[in-house]
């Protein structure tokens, strides 16, 4: 801590794939080193109807990055005239990530979605200089994100319904950053489904 | 341990043996004379480079290939009042952003009259403190008397200078009842020794302090001095990234010191912003 700037502010993600459903959570902290100023910083920005997107790391940054995406996604579905789609998404966020190879963002990035027709899922993760991902069950980005990874893998079954999957999710979340200075103080968790999106507050840990 | 060395009892040489080591390398192998309470620190190996501060510097800052990572981070309070002393202090070791542990015993109990915080290098807290109660120990059993808490502070404080600029981190506070009656001193690991009505040590201080100073009145109740002890300490638990978990409160009176309680902050912070009396 201290010198790195990934963990200069803090925060953690992790998304999970269920049954035609999908979760995607973050904490709620926005520090400056162990100076804790904030505890309604949310990192989960949404990109479409079942397109959502985290960013972990340099709080400057994750603004940037959510807002520069959030033009370019506009302009691709008036340009474009079709719903954006997770898998472009994913794409815009890491060639956007790209762009800055040489002078990278520093924010780690999540994409979790869902076809809303087929009831396909998406869970993809990035690092800051837009690495591309395979579609995985579960990812997690963050100053918390090896201890969440531990607890993510325990609580993953294949095929969740909504419920199991927002307790697999929030029980990885809420425990991993327990173990983590830089992030905590309460979390937020959005189950995608067809039909849906559920949004849910989680009273955390508030030290 | 300590009685042992007063009567010369020597039966574990060999474990003795292995424990003792001279200031240089090069005279390892010769006679080391017996541990005691005069030569204390000829037991303690020094570093084998110039300037060890600087050496710490460095490898905490990566430029060296390891990395070594100190346990730091902490919440620690006491105060005079009307009523005696109140100690208060949180439970949390971080190493770099991992929280080791949420159980630390932050309060060293010395004796059942002088207590002692735990503040920087937990190592360094627990060894120092430890020596410094075989220290009281002896001069109880030399002058049929309790110490003071002035001799003990400064005992702490006159070893601790002996390390000065090696790169000891220690805050602490000691804490005890003598014929003077309530004694609190602060002594750090650059040598100082001072004492006070209030202080509060770690990295979590200025959040302590901040509720305090608004709180703190000499002639409080012991249960409102109870209060606000704790409300410091959850305070600091919330904006400190490196303290938190458990309160631990003990309260010093005239017939030495009592454990008031060892209980989760995070229960008290709901608590406080269910009944509105701390804002979160």
């Amino acid at each position: 801590m201290g010198d790195d700037i990934m963990s200069y502010n803090g925060g953690v993600a992790l998304a999970m794939k269920g049954k035609e459903c999908v979760a995607i959570a973050c904490d709620k902290r926005y520090g400056v080193q162990n100076r804790t100023i904030a505890t309604n910083f949310t990192k989960i920005f949404q990109y479409g109807d079942h397109c959502f997107v985290a960013l972990c790391g340099l709080a400057t940054d994750v603004q940037t990055v959510s807002e520069r995406l959030k033009f370019r996604t506009n302009l691709y579905e008036l340009r474009e005239q079709r719903k954006l789609k997770p898998i472009v998404l994913y794409n815009m966020l890491t060639n956007l990530l790209y762009e800055r190879r040489f002078g990278p963002y520093f924010v780690y990035a999540l994409v979790a979605g869902l076809d809303p027709k087929t009831g396909e899922t998406f869970v993809y993760d990035s690092d800051n200089i837009g690495a591309i991902s395979d579609n995985v069950n579960l990812a997690t980005v963050g100053t918390a994100s090896d201890f969440i990874f531990g607890l993510g893998e325990l609580f993953f079954k294949p095929n969740m319904n909504p419920d199991e999957l927002f307790e697999a999710t929030s029980q990885a979340l809420l425990n991993g950053v327990d173990r983590d200075s830089a992030s905590g103080w309460g979390a937020i968790v959005y189950v995608i489904e067809k039909d849906k999106i559920t949004l849910r507050e989680l009273k955390g840990r508030q030290d | 341990m300590a009685l042992a060395n007063v009567l010369g009892f020597n039966s574990n040489d060999g474990f003795n043996r292995s424990l003792q080591c001279k200031k240089t390398d090069a005279n390892i192998d010769e006679f080391c004379p017996k541990l005691n309470i005069d030569n204390i620190a000829n037991f303690i190996t020094l570093p084998p480079y110039a300037d060890p501060a600087k050496y710490l510097k460095m490898i905490n800052e990566n430029v060296d290939r390891v990395k070594i990572k100190f346990l730091k981070g902490t919440t620690t309070l006491a105060f005079k009042f009307r009523n005696g002393v109140i100690v208060a202090v949180d439970s949390r070791a971080t190493a770099g952003g991992f929280i080791a542990s949420g159980e630390v015993k932050k309060v060293i109990e010395i004796n059942p009259y002088l207590l002692g915080t735990m503040a920087g290098g937990a190592a360094d807290c627990a060894f120092w403190e430890r020596v410094l109660a075989r220290h009281c120990r002896i001069y109880e059993l030399r002058n049929k008397e309790k110490i003071s808490v002035a001799a003990a502070s400064k005992i702490l404080a006159n070893m601790i200078f002996e390390y000065r600029g090696m790169g000891l981190s220690m805050g602490t506070m000691i804490v005890g009842w003598d014929k003077r009656g309530p004694g609190l001193y602060m002594v750090s690991d650059d040598g100082e020794r001072i004492s006070d009505n209030l202080f509060s040590v770690g990295s979590g201080s200025i959040y302590a302090y901040s509720i305090l100073d608004a709180g703190y009145k000499y002639d409080m109740s012991t249960n409102d001095a109870i209060d606000l002890a704790r409300r410091a300490i959850v305070h600091a638990a919330h904006r400190d990234a490196a303290s938190g978990n458990i309160v631990r409160i003990y309260h010093m009176k005239e017939t030495g010191w009592e454990k008031i309680e060892e209980k989760d902050t995070n229960d008290y912070m709901y608590q406080y912003l269910e009944d509105k009396t701390m804002n979160f």
